[in-house]
């Protein structure tokens, strides 16, 4: 498979999640993992392009896939032709950040992920859209409100 | 939480899945979208100790509109299902339940072969191929066989599915008459504490998380089919069911909602 670009050659036992491959074989920790049973969306990356919740797809199923994480939006932004800032970020992350659209901060890099692939399924949505496109992702900090902002920002730049 | 230790073993192709089915017979499992799978496993109410990844075979992944019905292959998985215009324009229940389904990223992953496998009454791809009459194409070591919808589904989780099968498609009759589901729920990304599904003007109606399997709601069906109102035949839905009980809903509520629902989805569907 390859993750953010690089190609990654891994023995692992077939019972291994992806997320565990993601954070401890391939070492990058950005993806978090909140209740590891499918419901709260804080281990999104995407695979081939998707939104998937990493913590319920087995690292084999992903084997010969390309995976994205939190640490190569910037490069995939830079790949769709999208401007990536002064700060290096998605404008996904730039939007986060200007509407205050995180707190703790745990949910965000899932949220992150949730809402650049539902933006490429759903260019212009409306808010009501961006509420159930982020349906899969819980934040227990915002009350959701300056997130669906920031989606619908993101949304408007690009 | 992580499942206890399987092997991991590749098909690619139905016939392929179907010999390992046989080699290694009631340890092993088929894995497709692995978003019912996966999560058991990790509960470890699963143990397969061989596990038949059989969400790569693409040839089992196409919708096709053929002369008077869809057919659509069981890899298909429901965010297909969800933006595809043949959908839309044969079996626009399909598309619409298909959309329904938990969250984006839970529609990447599920298909609708494992969605009918799971024979998960509280699921909602089952209710809509019931109410659409539509066929389960399985394929085992003794060939192939053609099971209807309201034949397939025995019990919880159980189905007429034998151990070296594979669903292979699903065909739904072309469906032009008007339809609705309605899906009752408190949380976001939920499952359906009650659904109703009607289809083809009320010809079709069924019900979710209402008994031990997705059913029919025949008296309801027999009172449209014979001129009933909406409300007179919304009052039969739950006829004849043994709704569940669990920390959602009690049975009577269920029955209650079961009624509600069968008569908005009804007047929906332009029953009156
Ligand atoms: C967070 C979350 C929310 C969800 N919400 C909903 C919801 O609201 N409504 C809903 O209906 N569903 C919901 N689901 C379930 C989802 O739709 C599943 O994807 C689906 O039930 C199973 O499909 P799958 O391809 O993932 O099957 P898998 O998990 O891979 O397999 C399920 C079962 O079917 C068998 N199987 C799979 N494919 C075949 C085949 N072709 N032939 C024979 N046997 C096969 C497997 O051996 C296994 O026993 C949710 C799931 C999650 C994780
Ligand atoms: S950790 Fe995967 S959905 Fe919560
Ligand atoms: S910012 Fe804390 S969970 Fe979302």
């Amino acid at each position: 498979m390859t993750v953010n670009g690089q190609a990654q050659a891994h023995d692992v036992e077939p019972r291994t999640l992806l997320v565990h491959h993601i954070r401890e074989n391939v070492g990058l920790t950005g993806t978090n993992i909140g209740c590891d049973t499918s419901s709260c969306g804080a281990c999104t990356v995407h695979v081939d392009g998707q939104s998937v919740k990493s913590c319920t797809m087995l690292a084999v199923q992903a084997q010969g896939a390309a995976i994205t994480t939190i640490e190569g939006l910037a490069d995939s932004a830079r790949a769709d032709g999208l401007s990536v800032g002064a700060e290096d970020w998605h404008p996904m992350q730039e939007a986060f950040q200007q509407c205050h659209a995180l707190q703790c901060g745990y949910c965000t890099p899932g949220m992150v992920m949730a809402a650049t692939s539902f933006l490429k399924e759903n260019a212009s949505p409306t808010e009501h859209e961006v509420r159930e496109g982020l349906e899969g992702n819980l934040c227990r900090c915002t009350g959701y409100h300056n997130i669906v902002k920031a989606v619908l920002s993101a949304a408007g730049e690009s | 939480m992580i499942p206890a230790a399987f092997e991991y073993k590749v098909a690619d192709s139905a016939e392929a899945a179907i010999s390992m089915l046989g080699e290694y017979g009631e340890d092993a499992k088929l894995l497709a979208g692995g978003h019912s799978l996966i999560p058991m496993m990790k509960f470890r109410l699963a143990t397969p100790t061989v596990l038949i990844d059989v969400g790569r075979i693409s040839d089992l992944s196409y919708i096709r509109a053929n002369d008077g019905h869809l057919a659509i292959g069981a890899m298909t998985k429901h965010c297909e299902l969800e933006t595809s215009a043949d959908v839309a324009a044969h079996a626009p229940l399909l598309g619409h339940v298909a959309a329904l389904v938990g969250d984006p990223s839970v529609r990447h992953r599920g298909t609708l072969g494992g969605t009918l496998a799971h024979s998960d009454p509280a699921s909602d791809l089952p209710a809509a191929v019931l109410a659409l009459g539509g066929t389960i194409v399985a394929q085992g070591s003794g060939g192939t066989r053609e099971i209807a919808a309201a034949d397939f589904f025995t019990g919880y989780f159980e189905s007429l599915l034998g151990a070296d099968e594979i669903i292979t498609e699903v065909r739904i009759p072309t469906a032009t008459g008007g339809w609705n589901y309605q899906k009752f729920n408190r949380r976001a990304q939920d499952w359906a504490i009650v659904g109703v599904g009607v289809a083809e003007g009320g010809k079709g109606i069924s019900l979710v998380n209402m008994g031990s399997t997705p059913i029919r709601a025949t008296a309801a069906e027999a009172a449209v089919a014979n001129g009933a109102s909406a409300a007179d035949a919304a009052a039969l839905a739950a006829e004849g069911t043994s709704p569940p009980q669990d920390n959602n809903a009690d049975a009577q509520y269920r029955t209650h909602l079961a009624k509600v629902l069968t008569e908005r989805a009804l007047n929906a569907a332009g029953v009156a």
